[in-house]
Parts: structure tokens; sequence; C-alpha cells
């Protein structure tokens, strides 16, 4: 009879560590929770930034035109204005 | 059943219960843990996806950037001359002159010349119209010609003394109405005051005198 209060005891001790580590265990899952959503929105921020990125091709085409009526105007400029 | 087992049995039943309702949390966290993830790892593969051309065409760009950098330069020092150029460049971009040309090393060793001794000062407010240049940065000793907290004062100059700057100074307008302090007596003839009809019929003094 001693014995099996002996035994039930030793389960309740081995009930509260359970408890205690799996609280440990959802406790850390749960804070981590709110991390990965901001990361998740972060990453979505950051995609809808790059949005205008194609733009940049239409600033590529911008350049190459100023760029060709800069050295036109300079190539002008070259043979109406003297040299120093 | 003796009290033992019956308190065993309760001890096995309530591990049980705690194991499952931990672990059912458990699971549900990490199941929202993954679904994050599933979306910042999507996202990211845009970011991917859209950043990939950035590269090749900012290369471009700047390419092109610098060949036209790289003849403006060349075509400002032949035709103004190393020391005029760097002066110029150093009077529209303060300061610029310490960095020199690109293409020409010897530029940095310039000392660049005042550009009010190199050019006129209507030359020096055309260059500098429009590219919001620090005009009293430039000259700090002179009077800030475009500026946009002297602009007020700078234009107050153009007008006569007095007016502008010391506007309280300035005798009051006249008032008139009825209850006006001074009275003029009303006119006779329209457009012919009383004292100049009666100056008109007297002899003048000079005319006596002729």
């Amino acid at each position: 009879m001693t014995l099996w209060w002996i035994g039930d005891v030793l389960l309740i001790v081995v009930l509260a560590v359970v408890i205690y580590l799996l609280h440990g265990v959802l406790a850390e899952a749960r804070s981590i929770v709110p991390s990965i959503r901001r990361i998740a929105g972060a990453a979505k921020a950051g995609s809808k930034d790059l949005d205008a990125v194609p733009l940049l091709l239409t600033t590529q085409d911008q350049v190459i035109r100023t760029v060709e009526n800069v050295a036109n105007y300079g190539g002008s400029l070259d043979v109406i204005v003297d040299d120093a | 059943m003796p009290a033992a087992g019956v308190v065993l049995i309760a001890t096995v039943v309530l591990i049980v219960l705690a194991l499952v309702v931990y672990l059912v949390s458990t699971i549900v966290a990490l199941r929202q843990i993954t679904n994050g993830l599933d979306d910042a790892i999507a996202a990211v593969g845009e970011i991917i996806e859209k950043s990939a051309p950035v590269n090749e065409v900012v290369t471009t760009i700047n390419q092109n950037l610098d060949a036209a950098v790289d003849a403006l330069e060349g075509l400002l020092v032949k035709k103004a001359g190393m020391v005029d150029a760097v002066g110029l460049v150093d009077g529209l971009y303060p300061g610029a002159a310490k960095e020199g040309f690109r293409n020409f090393p010897e530029s940095t060793s310039v000392k660049a010349p005042r550009i009010s001794e190199v050019y006129t000062k209507g030359t020096l407010t055309l260059a500098r119209l429009g590219r919001e240049a620090p005009i009293a940065a430039a000259s700090p000793s002179g009077a800030a010609i475009r500026n946009e907290v002297l602009a007020s004062l700078s234009a107050r100059l153009l007008y006569p003394e007095g007016r502008q700057s010391r506007p309280e100074h300035m005798p009051r307008s006249p008032v008139i109405g009825t209850d006006s302090p001074v009275q003029y007596e009303p006119s006779e003839s329209p457009g012919v005051r009383k004292r100049f009809a009666k100056e008109e019929g007297s002899p003048r003094a000079d005319s006596s005198t002729v």
C-alpha cells in the first residue's frame, strides 16, 4: 500500500514537470509568431517597393537619348566656340 | 479499489490531458509560423525576381552618364582652359575644385580663380539661374544675388530708400470725405478751382513790372 502512495507522489511530480516543460515550449513557439508576421510584412512591402523597377528601362532609354543630344550639342559647340 | 489506485488513475489522466492541451497549442503555433514563413519566402522570391535586372540597367545608365561627363569635361577644358574651367565649376558648385575633373588629374592642383574675376556678373547670374546654387557661399564677401532667405530683402533694395525699408516714416495718405479734417471749397465751374480763378483775374506781380 505504501508503494502505491509513493507511486502517486512520483506521478504528481512528473505531472508538474511535464506541465512546466510544455508551457515553456508553447510560450516560445507563440513568441515566434509575431516576429514571423513582421518579417512577412516587411518582405511584402519590399516587393511592392520594387514594382517601379521596370521604369528603369524607360530611364535607361531617356539617358541614352539625352547623352546623344548632349553629344550633338557638344559637337556643335566644339565647332562654333574657339579653343582656349 | 483502494484510494491510492484512484489517485494514480486520476494523476495519469491529468498527465494525458496536459500533454494533449499543450501539444495541440504548440502545433497551432507552429502552423502559424509555417504559414508566415511561406508568405515571407514568397515575397523574398518576388524581390529577387524584380531586382534581377537592376544591376545591368543601372550599370548601363552609369556608363552613358560617365561618357557624357567625360565629353563635357573635355569640351569645357578644351574651350575654357584648365584654370577657367576649374573656376567655373567651382563657382557653380562650391568646393568642387578640390575633387577636380576625372580625366584631368592635374586639375586638382589648379587653384580655382574667383569666378567674378573671370566672368562678368551678368554671365555669372545667368549661369547660376535654375541651378539653386547658393551664390552667397561662392562669394561670401559680396552681397547675395539670389538666396532663398535674402531674396525679399534684395528685391526691396531695388526700390527707393524709405519706401521699402522704413515705410513707417512715410507720410500717411490724406483723409478724404465729408468728415475729413481739411475741407476744400466746391468749385463753381467744374474743373476750375476758386483760387486759380482769383489768380487769373488779379494782376500778377511779374506782369506789372514789365
